[in-house]
């Protein structure tokens, strides 16, 4: 079947069996492999990424669900001129990632949490993350990354292209 | 100013925060292009009699190109355990070939076009096995009723040590024996396990694979394969994780690149977390008996401590875990005697492994809780009598009865320092009056003391290589034998480079895991980077500044002993001549400016530290809930607080993690009941707080950076402190012991069978 | 791991749903947040040949007053739930539980329809419903019927839907400022229940107790009765049969029924007392 979408402010057109998953779908069809997988059963977040301005798990969304959507993935956050997303820049700052591979789900729904919630607390932070493992940092300063982009401003709890992202 | 000792934000952080890392499932590499698909078929039973594999209908699937079984796979040579103790019949075959022994078991292996497709064929791959009793505890696998390799005679694979001598606890006051279980978890680093191999017209294969050493991967899959090592070029891409799971290679790894060389075609393996939960290696899996004995006013006299390691099903590094555990059974304790003994035995589950700590959390473990019972036992103060038995501060090498030689220590200072820290005494206070109101929220503090092994020779030598190059435009690249998966090498080493030499960290490329460009290397794990590959890059730098002053001198017409480093110019300066000098990238511009160096470390370090865990404790419904971990760890000098800072955290989370969650389980015919992330607790932000960190550094004459090993120190310290927490909340109640993980219904049934006790 | 292939519908009216599902029978299945269905079709625990999603059909999403009644869309989603004023001011229960239901992600995707529809009895907005009482509304070939929430959920994956039926509607009283109560046993804050209880004027129900999400009668008789919290909360786990996995076994499952009724109620006499 035929799906359509905006991927971080690309239009685009793919040929795709209707059981693609979107993880995989961005993966191998768009090439763009931040987005990981880490678990098959919706548990650990790496996949996520934000869809018509919400965050969600790609592997459990049928490219064929998004057929129509909004979507933006790690790649999609930095400026043109390769300027940092608050929160890419708050967890260089702080440290919040060692190995990476939690990172560009932890990113996107730190985004989400901080579209929720401008000014979260620790456990805030930690609640809107819930859904998202880590094994390398013990989160602690994964939080700290997000009360450090929240100072930001609302551009923290954003993703470029003007797309409005809730949690 | 020195750079070191500074937090030095990572110089790998841009591109993994805009593009993401490259993982050896995201590799675009036009060796790959038009790679096959490997899926393997495991089994889905513990232990029986494989009676046969039908691949027929996979065969027909669509996009199938091949489907192995152990029939397709004679001519590989059985995988040696590399481990000198295994009796040869318990050596594990590429595929099962007679007997499945755990679920996970390769039985087939499925190659398609497609990724999507490897997962339809292998549904269709039928194998039929004849059950046999499974064997799943190390208690059932001591009886020798079932065994695993009946050639072996027995499911014993390797013995350590004697039982202790009748006396060994005569004339104590006070002997207390306690059970305890240091159960099975999965490390589960973030990415699974993948590789990718292709071969070149050359006759050499190229290997990408996830692991924590290229060098060490690489000789164990050539070994495996029988291929001359000159015809293996190992590459590892940026790692997603590995706490001790990823050491070495896998089969499965080097069967990819066996199904490359049978097909003709590249081929891309990355397993499922499904998959990942049964066939990566497991952690810890000790069933421990501990007796400790001594006076009433809080001495101990002796301590015995004896390990039933569950090893899985094949030997693997789990065998020798118990020796680790073994060798640091007397902890940071001045007990005049202490005993230890060890058997590592086979049972119908997944391969037990090496994970953060490997050996020395469960020694730890033991002995922290065995204080607590004593204490217990005779009403002191668990601070108490570990301060009344802690080996004071040394400076000169100590020796334990265990026969572990620490370099360096100051435990009494390091548990003031927490129990400070921490606020011991309002804790006890705050306490005292929860349990007078009868709260249902209940305080419990929990300490440990800790002392561990790092950089111990790991049968490839405690020797780390390094390479340093300074380059005409000013740049620099570092060569390392060590590679990361999420340390920051890249970072620390560069840093190590521009301490001496004044080039910017920026200008500075660390380069690793390729077997081509770096043939010789220790990979990272035991805590070992820092103080030996960094010594390298230090020393390194250290040699490249000699032969710059030889060339300078020629250079410059100067004596190279009056010739001196200048960071700011990033070359050498002549003294007393003001203007005089010429920078290393100049030096560079005639002949490569280039060393070569190997550091040899004399000896292993011992990280120590002290650990304060608050946990509440709901009594209704036994959930505990860590509120605080207070913890100074010092592991000698700090290259970059930021990442030792992360190291730590890191290491708290994993360790909780054990206290109080984390447990791979069987049911009694061997099914793992943990096999997705769904089921494994895998420890999120919610059931953590953020750590207290209290620094402490207390220097290694080992090295010359004086750093000790800071990966694992972590774990190994806040397990049991937050395990003896969560007891010391219900002690009230009467509870003196509850086996990891405290889950509720753990802590509830044990506060209900206190209470009846108590009753009686 | 990924879904066995699947062919895929996207009717636009439930209508056109409801003809899918009569065209293509028991193999086909309604695809709605998606979030049971996809992960037990990527673990190969479900292989239907057809899925009919009804994520694209308009006008499925909303909460509003009608009558009594507050009515909810099937096509509604957690979070939507979660933030909706009209469900905070009516049935604040509904509110709540939907932001205990997973994590951010899982409630951005999944739908009430879904969960009252997949009928797992570890579930939370089905524990909640069923305490609120009120129906589910369904739609098949015949048209529009209402079922009542204490018939709908049979047992493990089983339902009163027909399977031409679609769940369209919830319709639950509103309970504006009532007390109420819902106590969520995890030991992880994203995780199912182990155990839960809601309490809502005088009615209990409990997750994971049964094949199926339950009442405690025996608390509610007592509470009819005129029995103190303490007493009705001791008969919860009367007549439950919880199964035992790695978090509890069955006993600890009844204590836990027993402690997490009696927070409930205590909740919502506490709720119900401030508000008055
Ligand atoms: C990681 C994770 C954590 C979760 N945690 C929790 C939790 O803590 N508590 C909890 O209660 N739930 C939890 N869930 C489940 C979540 O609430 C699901 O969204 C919900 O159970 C199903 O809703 P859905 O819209 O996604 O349904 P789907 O997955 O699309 O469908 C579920 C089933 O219902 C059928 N169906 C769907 N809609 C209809 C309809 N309108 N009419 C008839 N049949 C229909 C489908 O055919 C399918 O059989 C969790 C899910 C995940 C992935
Ligand atoms: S890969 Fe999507 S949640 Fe784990
Ligand atoms: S940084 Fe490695 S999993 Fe989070």
């Amino acid at each position: 079947m035929k799906v359509s979408m905006t991927v971080n402010g690309q239009q685009r057109t793919d040929e795709v069996e209707p059981r693609l998953l979107l993880a995989h779908y961005l993966r191998e069809v768009c090439g763009l492999k931040a987005t990981n997988i880490g678990c098959d059963t919706t548990s650990c977040g790496a996949c996520t990424v934000v869809v018509d301005g919400l965050t969600v798990k790609s592997c459990t969304v049928l490219a064929a669900q998004a057929d129509g959507a909004q979507v933006t993935t790690l790649e999609g956050l930095a400026g043109p001129d390769g300027e940092l997303h608050p929160v890419q820049r708050a967890f260089r700052e702080e440290h919040g990632l060692q190995c990476g591979f939690c990172t560009p789900g932890m990113v996107m729904a730190a985004i989400g949490v901080l579209a929720d919630n401008p000014d979260p607390s620790d456990r805030e932070v930690r609640e809107g993350l819930e859904g998202n493992l880590c094994r390398c940092t013990g989160y602690h300063n994964i939080v700290r990354a997000v009360r450090t982009a929240a100072q930001a401003g609302p551009t923290a709890g954003q993703v470029p292209q003007a797309q409005e992202v809730q949690a | 100013m020195s750079i070191l000792g500074t937090r030095v934000v990572r110089t790998e952080d841009p591109l993994f925060l805009t593009r993401g890392a490259t993982y050896t499932d995201d590799l675009v590499d036009d060796r790959l292009t038009g790679a096959l698909h490997a899926t393997f078929v495991r089994s889905q039973v513990a232990h029986g009699r494989l009676l046969s594999v039908d691949a027929s209908a996979a065969r027909e699937a669509p996009g199938v190109v091949a489907v192995f079984t152990a029939e397709d796979c004679t001519d590989l040579a059985p995988i040696p355990a590399g481990l000198p103790m295994v009796p040869p019949a318990m050596i594990r075959p590429w595929l099962a070939t007679d007997a499945v022994r755990f679920v996970g078991d390769i039985v087939a292996v499925v190659l398609t076009e497609e990724r999507y497709q490897g997962e339809d064929a292998a549904e269709l791959v039928s194998v039929d096995v004849d059950p046999l009793p499974a064997v799943v505890t190390t208690a059932d696998s001591a009886r020798d009723e079932v065994l695993l390799f009946p050639e072996a005679g027995t499911n014993v694979m390797a013995a350590f040590g004697e039982p202790a001598p009748e006396d060994f606890f005569v004339g104590c006051e006070v002997v207390v024996t306690q059970r305890m279980v240091n159960q099975r978890v999965a490390p589960v680093p973030l990415e699974t396990r993948a590789a990718a191999a292709a071969w070149g017209e050359d006759g050499r294969v190229t290997i990408w694979c996830t692991n924590q050493g290229a060098q060490q991967a690489k000789g164990e899959i050539a070994g495996w394969l029988g291929l001359d090592p000159a015809r293996v070029h190992l590459v590892t891409p940026d790692v997603g994780g590995g706490f001790g799971a990823k050491i070495g290679a896998d089969p499965e790894y080097a069967f990819v690149a066996w199904l490359a060389q049978q097909a003709g075609r590249p081929v891309r393996w990355t397993e499922s977390r499904s998959e990942n939960l049964v066939g990566m290696l497991h952690g810890r899996g000790q069933d421990q008996v501990v007796t400790i004995g001594g006076r009433r006013d809080g001495t101990i006299e002796a301590y015995s401590l004896v390990v039933d390691q569950d090893c899985g099903a094949y030997p693997r590094v789990g065998i020798i875990l118990p020796t680790l555990t073994m060798l640091m059974a007397a902890a940071t304790y001045a007990f005049p005697k202490v005993h230890a003994q060890a058997r590592a035995l086979a049972t119908n589950t997944t391969s037990i492994g090496a994970y953060r700590g490997a050996g020395r959390p469960e020694a730890t473990a033991a002995v922290e809780r065995s204080i607590d019972l004593f204490a217990a036992e005779i009403g002191m103060d668990p601070a108490e009598v570990r301060r009344k038995n802690l080996v004071p501060a040394f400076s000169e090498p100590h020796t334990t009865p265990s026969g572990a030689t620490y370099d360096s220590g100051e435990y009494v200072a390091a548990l003031d320092k927490a129990l400070e820290a921490a606020g011991y005494a309002e804790l006890r206070a705050e306490q005292t009056r929860r349990r007078e109101r009868g709260d249902v929220r209940q305080l419990g503090i929990g300490l440990s003391t800790y002392v561990e092994i790092t950089g111990a020779d790991t049968g490839l030598g405690a020797a780390e290589s390094a390479e340093l190059e300074v380059h005409p435009d000013g740049t620099a690249t570092v060569l390392t034998g060590t590679s990361p998966h999420g340390q920051g090498h890249a970072t620390a080493w560069a840093m190590l480079a521009s301490d001496q030499l004044g080039i910017p960290v920026e200008k500075i490329t660390v380069l690793h895991g390729d077997t081509d460009r770096i043939p010789r290397g220790g990979g990272t794990m035991g805590s070992r980077s820092l103080q030996q590959g960094g010594a390298a890059v230090h020393q390194a730098a250290t040699e490249l500044i000699e032969v710059a002053k030889q060339r300078a001198a020629e250079q410059l017409e100067a004596d190279p002993a009056d010739l001196q480093v200048d960071l700011t110019s990033a070359g050498l300066s002549v003294r007393g001549t003001p203007g005089a000098g010429i920078t290393f990238a100049q030096l560079a511009e005639k002949e490569p400016l280039v060393v070569q160096t190997r550091f040899e470390a004399a000896a292993p370090t011992f990280p120590f530290g002290a650990h304060v865990a608050v946990v509440e404790v709901d009594v209704e419904s036994g959930k505990a809930e860590l509120q605080r971990l207070v913890a100074v760890d010092d592991a000698g000098v700090i290259v970059n607080p930021l990442l030792a800072e992360g190291q730590r955290h890191g290491g708290f989370a994993q360790g909780v993690a054990q206290a109080l969650l984390e447990e791979v389980l069987y049911d009694a015919d061997g099914n793992p009941q943990t096999s997705t992330l769904a089921d494994y607790p895998f420890v999120s932000a919610t059931e953590l707080p953020s750590f207290e960190l209290v620094d402490m550094a207390t220097p290694t004459p080992i090295n010359p950076l004086g750093a000790k090993g800071i990966g694992e120190a972590g774990t190994i310290g806040s397990t049991p402190a937050v395990h003896n927490a969560v007891i010391d909340a219900v002690a009230h109640l009467g509870v003196r012991h509850v086996d990891m993980p405290t889950t509720p219904m753990r802590v509830w049934r044990a506060i209900q069978q206190a209470q009846q006790e108590g009753t009686h | 791991m990924i879904p066995g292939p699947f062919e895929l519908v996207r009717p636009g009216t439930v209508e056109d749903a409801v003809a899918a599902l009569v065209e293509h029978g028991d193999d086909a299945k309604i695809l709605a947040g998606g979030h049971s269905l996809l992960p037990l079709m990527k673990l190969r625990l479900a292989m239907p040949s057809v899925l009919i999603d009804i994520g694209r059909i308009p006008g499925l999403s909303y909460v509003r007053v009608e009558g009594d009644e507050v009515a909810i869309g099937a096509g509604t989603r957690h979070h939507e739930l979660e933030k909706d004023p009209v469900a905070q001011a009516e049935v604040p229960i509904l509110p709540y539980v939907a932001s205990q239901v997973g994590d951010p992600q899982v409630r951005h995707r999944g739908t009430i329809g879904g969960t009252v529809a997949h009928s797992d009895p570890a579930s939370d907005l089905p524990t909640a419903l069923l305490a609120l009482g009120g129906s589910v509304v369904a739609q098949g070939p015949d048209g529009r019927r209402s079922i009542p929430v204490t018939e709908f959920w049979l047992g493990f994956f089983e339902t009163a839907l027909e399977p031409d039926e679609l769940v369209v509607e919830l319709r639950v009283p509103r309970t504006g400022s009532a007390g109420w109560g819902y106590e969520k046993f995890t030991r992880r804050a994203n995780d199912w229940p182990i155990v839960a209880a809601a309490a809502v004027e005088g009615r209990v129900a409990l997750a994971n107790m049964a094949g199926a999400v339950v009442r405690a009668t025996a608390t509610e008789e007592a509470l009819a009765r005129g029995a103190s919290i303490e007493e009705a909360a001791a008969l919860a786990a009367e007549g439950t049969s919880p199964s035992a996995d790695m978090h509890a076994d069955a006993e600890y499952r009844q204590h836990l029924a027993r402690l997490l009724t009696r927070r409930a109620l205590e909740k919502a006499a506490g709720a119900g007392a401030a508000a008055a």
